[in-house]
């Protein structure tokens, strides 16, 4: 964590894309979640240098800022790839072989939830339920939701996925 | 007006399902024809059934399931031709047994999904809607409203269960200009989605039902807060609160009646914690979803530190309807106890996996095997776990008991937000607890040590267990740590977290005694004690396992009998799932 949150050098974000949402809810009480909603938006994650800037023009305490980015599980502090997958892992999932699906996914990516390939393309995201639970097994890639899912189709789905890139 | 009507089901799981494709080709195909108008609907709650497609001709109504590009093909010719009696349509029309489904329910928080368009708030209102707003608005004080209310008897479908009209009525009574009004749409209990549903698919309903509590606590401010998961019930929700607005159910002077409230939407980012109430409070004023000590309770000091309400959707979704037809009509049906339905979510083992809506004093089985069909590929019933990770597990022997607040809680489960996780027997019920207890863990604010830590202990012990690892003592361990977590919890999410591990404990202990002692799992679930070997007699050599087996572990020549190696397993399951002859066996 430490690391990820050091300081601000080496800042290289484009600052000035935030500056439409700074300008609608910086003085707008209890906005903060609502900013970082669109910083995650417009950057993908959100990087050390937007926590600052958002905490500069908010008058909010940066290490305020961090803590409430940093309780919600939505933000993230590393940029994810192209496609982003939020496998389920509610109860109604679980009940119906999640785990295997996600055995399948780690193996098929070569990484474990939370991280992202190698090459960019995919990031592994467990989630708690999309409510979509009578379709369960459940997972979503970048807003689509894919169900019914069993560990061959999950993998079947990233391979086609992946054979769209070539 | 053309001939043919032809509604998609657009909800969440219909989607995922596959109604955009279907949706896609029909538009292809039908636009340009004047006979035919191609629509929108929401979530009827046979999730089982999707993509589900409906065509009305006239008042006759065909309801087509599982519909996909072959379907839709064959629907665009047949309203073509003008006859839906062609054979290709036949497959896919609906069964009996599957009307029975609906039939079955009495929908009132359910009565528009699944039957208009939730983007057109002209459908809303030809189904009856804002009819309810106008009455309250022109001919009632807010104190008839909250009257009417509590004639009613409705309580909080959130999972509490209080009376709907006191927490009206303190708001109301609390002194303040300023009042505000927010519906709890955080649905955070995994295995439930009647929420998602209602907002996707009837969302002015819940806008009306808004307006209505609005008017009765005299708040001129209403926020609701979904949970970041939903962006298409977001989405819907947006357009609806804009339709609203122009039509001038929403803003200043609502209706020439002097009354103004305006409403906005607030994406919540990701919480469990944030279902409860004063966390979701907190959340809205943009700080970490940490609970607040009540009392103040909301209705004194909520949003900024002003006079607040907050219900569930479902809980709001009801509103217009007894607003239409009286209290009494809702407190008809139900129990002493409990009154008028309740939505549930039927989902895990189960054939028929949905929503339902039925009248409070039914019972489980009514639900789960009634509706929902029983258990998928003929399994035996176990358990349904209600409530969610504040819940419980409730057994086959108890599945008479009759669903209402108090005698769903006397079997140490709870009524919670109607999330009904059905269970056979390859579930095994310590991994249930110790999955529950993950999730606490991880969802604890860690505000309060009894739950930050509490939680911790329990799921070290469970995982223990279920790893083989269990001692003698550790269930009374369980029990004591399960009774000081839940005395001395802070909110509602450590008060509940042990129930889990009570409820599985009390109807399932030789599960867990079996785990500790002989190290077993009855249920063939937990991976460190199971154990695979081939029964010589019955394998063939067909060499099929050998094949399957993803780390080599499976030695032998074809059409001899095959060895697993011991050591070399993974105990991933594949070769039991494979063999055609029964050879493997688990144990
Ligand atoms: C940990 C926890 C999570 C909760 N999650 C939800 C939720 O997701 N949705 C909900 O409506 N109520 C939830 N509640 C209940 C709320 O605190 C509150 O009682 C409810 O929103 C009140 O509305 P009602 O009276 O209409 O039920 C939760 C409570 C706790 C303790
Ligand atoms: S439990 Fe997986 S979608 Fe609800």
């Amino acid at each position: 964590m430490e690391k990820e949150f050091c300081c601000t050098c080496g800042s290289k974000s484009d600052l000035t894309l935030l500056e439409p949402v700074l300008a609608k809810y910086a003085s707008v009480p209890g906005s903060l979640i609502t900013i970082l909603q669109h910083a995650q938006d417009i950057y993908g994650y959100l990087p050390t240098d937007v926590l600052w800037h958002v905490a500069e023009k908010t008058g909010i305490k940066p290490a305020k800022v961090l803590g409430v980015a940093t309780f919600y599980t939505q933000f993230r502090f590393k940029p994810v790839g192209k496609y982003l997958i939020l496998l389920c892992q509610g109860t109604a999932c679980h009940v119906n072989g999640a785990k295997l699906v996600e055995a399948a996914l780690e193996e098929e990516l070569g990484i474990k939830d939370g991280d992202t390939t190698d090459d960019g393309l995919f990031s592994l995201k467990t989630v708690a339920c999309l409510g979509c639970c009578s379709l369960s097994p459940v997972m979503m890639i970048n807003d689509e939701t894919y169900g019914s899912l069993t560990p061959s189709k999950a993998k079947e789905i990233i391979r086609e996925l992946r054979g769209k890139q070539a | 007006m053309s001939k043919f009507l032809i509604k998609v089901g657009q909800g969440s799981c219909g989607i995922a399902a596959g109604a955009g494709k279907v949706y896609d080709v029909l538009n292809e195909k039908v636009s340009g024809n004047p006979e035919v108008t191609l629509s929108i609907t929401g979530c009827i709650g046979m999730c089982y059934l999707e993509p589900i497609v409906d065509v009305y001709e006239g008042d006759a109504r065909r309801t087509y399931c599982k519909a996909d590009e072959k379907f839709a093909l064959a629907l665009a010719e047949a309203v073509a031709s003008g006859n839906l009696d062609a054979d290709a349509l036949k497959a896919y029309e609906i069964a009996e047994e599957d009307k029975d489904y609906l039939r079955k329910q009495t929908r009132i928080a359910l009565r528009h999904c699944g039957n208009i368009n939730p983007e057109s708030i002209e459908e809303y209102m030809a189904a009856d809607g804002y009819q309810a707003l106008t009455k309250v608005l022109k001919t009632m004080t807010p104190d008839d409203v909250i009257e009417v209310i509590k004639t009613s008897g409705l309580a909080g479908r959130g999972g509490a269960g209080f009376p709907t009209w006191f927490k009206w009525n303190a708001a109301k009574s609390s002194p303040g200009e300023q009042k505000y009004l927010i519906c709890n749409a955080d649905e955070g209990d995994p295995g439930a989605f009647m929420d998602r549903a209602v907002i996707e698919s009837d969302p002015h309903n819940l806008i009306e039902g808004m307006l209505i509590g609005a008017y009765a606590i005299g708040a001129s401010e209403a926020v609701v807060y979904v949970r970041a998961e939903y962006p298409l019930a977001i989405v819907r929700l947006t357009k609806a609160i804009e339709q609203a607005e122009k039509a001038g159910f929403l803003g200043e002077n609502i209706l020439g009646t002097g009354f103004s409230c305006k409403m906005r939407i607030k994406a919540g980012a990701g919480a469990f914690v944030c279902g409860e109430e004063t966390a979701l409070i907190e959340s809205l004023e943009g700080q970490r979803g940490m609970p607040r000590l009540k009392p103040p309770f909301p209705a004194q000091k909520g949003y900024w530190q002003k006079p607040s309400n907050i219900n569930n959707v479902e809980t709001f979704a009801n509103v217009a309807w007894i607003l239409l037809h009286g209290g009494e009509a809702f407190a008809a049906m139900g129990t002493e106890d409990s009154k008028g339905t309740k939505v549930f979510a039927l989902t895990g083992k189960i054939r028929k996996g949905g929503l339902v809506e039925i009248p409070m004093g039914k019972t489980l089985r009514d639900v789960i095997f009634d509706i929902g069909g029983g258990i998928k590929n003929d399994a035996e019933f176990k358990a349904v776990q209600m409530g969610g990770p504040s819940g419980g597990c409730i057994p086959a022997d108890l599945l008479d008991t009759v669903i209402d607040y108090k005698k769903l809680g006397a079997t140490g489960a709870i009524m919670g937000s109607g999330g009904m996780v059905v269970m056979d027997e390859s579930t095994c019920m310590v991994d249930m607890a110790r999955f529950f207890l993950d999730f606490t863990t991880k969802e604890s604010c860690g505000k309060c040590v009894h739950c930050r830590l509490g939680t911790k202990r329990l799921h070290e012990i469970l995982t223990r267990i279920v790893e083989g690892e269990g001692r003698e003592g550790d269930i009374e361990n369980l029990e004591e740590l399960c009774t000081t977590v839940k005395d001395g919890a802070l909110c509602g999410l450590g008060q509940t977290a042990p129930n889990p591990v009570l409820t599985t404990i009390r109807y399932f202990r030789h599960e867990y005694e079996a785990h500790i002692r002989d190290k077993k799992c009855p249920a063939g679930n937990c991976k460190t004690l199971i154990h695979f070997t081939i029964d010589a007699d019955k394998c063939k050599g067909c060499t099929l396992c050998a094949r399957q087996c993803p780390v080599d572990a499976i030695a032998g020549k074809v059409k001899e009998a095959h060895v697993i190696d011991a050591d070399k397993c993974i105990k991933c399951g594949k070769c039991f799932e494979s063999c055609k002859f029964g050879a493997i066996v688990k144990d």
